[in-house]
């Protein structure tokens, strides 16, 4: 008889994995998660809350933050059967949260200004209170980029995804992509220091 | 102040420009202390941007969640299994469950054996796996959900009694007997529906026990 086990060689582990405390639990929980386990699937939420919360609020804001953060994971408890171990949960979740986070930009109306070419583009948002570097930290200045080049910078220098994943999940040319990314790293040289 | 390569910085900073207007950049970064001065802050900035912790939302979500996808909370299953899984009541599922399964056994063709002293001794002296690796062929996410909580369960096994551990072994000997002879009258008989319902039954009561166990396993650890 067949004594191998399809599948679960393809649960495949990751750094941030380890960082949590080893694959193996982690695969043993999406299983069980994926069998209907409440419990299971509350571990790989404690797990992931952070990472995922924080790509929310600087891609979007803290104000639907909450509520973003809460569909990714109701989506992910829905869509875990589709989870074929193909990469390690935690990509698999933070694809589709990306996904969410992109999908839910024009509903909240975060589109305001999406691409600005000026390396002041800090200083230009409407609405802004004035000389807010004076007082802003550097995470609060990435939330104050026009949202195309902090979009941009979130998905490149904090997240690590490449510029042609970012113009195929944005909708953009790579060029495109590049040319936001350093005006948002123009911008942001000013609040290296807070 | 900007000139022409200002623009490139983030480029050459990424390792994005090609050979030749690499070569022209670096020359130009020799001679260019403005630009010298903004490819390092640029360089802060990327480091800076990984650097940036994980934040926590400031308020649990956890309960809007359980709430919209309909479970409970972790703590309150935990509570719930302490009081559910004694080591007297696993003796009574074991019963019950030789009982159920014996006689579905019997029915599909007269080749059950009950589970013997010789079959639970030799389980006593093991100490190897707690269980065994899925012995059949079955659907693929079927198999690597029963692998993963069995590996669950061998983590845990540490952390139940030997009795505890008896009792589960026996359980899942009896379906997995259960689940062989539905399997081979299948063969036999292809189109049965009882048969199918039988198979399908014993293989889910298979999930719950190992992820009960599993569970009870993790809660103790």
């Amino acid at each position: 008889m067949e004594l191998t086990i399809p599948g679960v060689a393809t649960l495949r582990t990751d750094s941030d994995q380890a960082k949590r405390g080893g694959g193996d639990a982690e695969a043993a929980d999406v299983a069980l998660a994926a069998s209907g386990d409440g419990s299971a699937f509350e571990r790989l939420y404690r797990a992931h809350v952070a990472r995922v919360h924080s790509l929310i609020r600087r891609m979007i804001g803290p104000d639907a933050a909450d509520d973003v953060a809460q569909d990714v994971f109701v989506r992910a408890w829905t869509k875990l059967g589709t989870f074929r171990g193909d990469a390690a949960f935690g990509t698999w979740l933070h694809r589709l949260a990306v996904n969410v986070i992109l999908a839910r930009r024009t509903t909240i109306g975060t589109e305001r200004v999406r691409y600005d070419d000026s390396e002041n583009v800090l200083d230009g948002v409407a609405g802004r209170p004035p000389a807010p570097e004076l007082s802003m930290d550097f995470e609060e200045a990435v939330g104050r980029l026009p949202d195309g080049a902090r979009q941009v910078f979130v998905l490149h220098d904090i997240e690590g995804y490449r510029h042609e994943e970012i113009a195929d999940m944005l909708g953009i040319v790579p060029g495109t992509s590049k040319s936001q990314l350093h005006h948002a790293r123009m911008a942001l040289r000013k609040h290296l220091d807070r | 102040m900007k000139d022409q390569w200002t623009d490139r910085l983030s480029e050459y900073l990424d390792g994005e420009l090609a050979g030749s207007e690499r070569t022209a950049l670096e020359a130009h970064l020799a001679s260019c202390g403005n630009c010298r001065a903004t490819l390092e802050e640029l360089r802060r900035v990327v480091g800076r941007a990984r650097a940036l912790d994980d934040r926590l939302p400031t308020a649990d979500l956890w309960p809007g969640i359980a709430e919209h996808i309909g479970v409970v909370s972790l703590a309150a299953r935990r509570a719930r299994r302490r009081l559910s899984f004694t080591v007297p009541q696993l003796a009574a599922a074991s019963v019950a469950l030789a009982l159920v399964s014996g006689g579905a056994v019997w029915l599909l063709g007269g080749r059950t054996h009950a589970p013997t002293a010789t079959a639970a001794t030799e389980v006593g002296r093991r100490p190897a796996p707690l269980i065994n690796a899925s012995a059949y062929p079955t659907d693929p996410r079927y198999a690597a959900q029963v692998a993963a909580l069995e590996r669950a369960l061998q983590r845990g096994r540490s952390q139940l009694d030997t009795a505890t551990v008896r009792i589960i072994e026996k359980n899942l000997k009896i379906i997995d007997r259960a689940i062989r002879d539905a399997q081979s009258a299948l063969v036999a008989d292809p189109g049965s529906a009882y048969l199918n319902l039988h198979l399908a039954q014993e293989m889910r009561r298979k999930l719950e026990l190992l992820r009960e166990a599993a569970n009870l396993a993790g809660a103790r650890s």
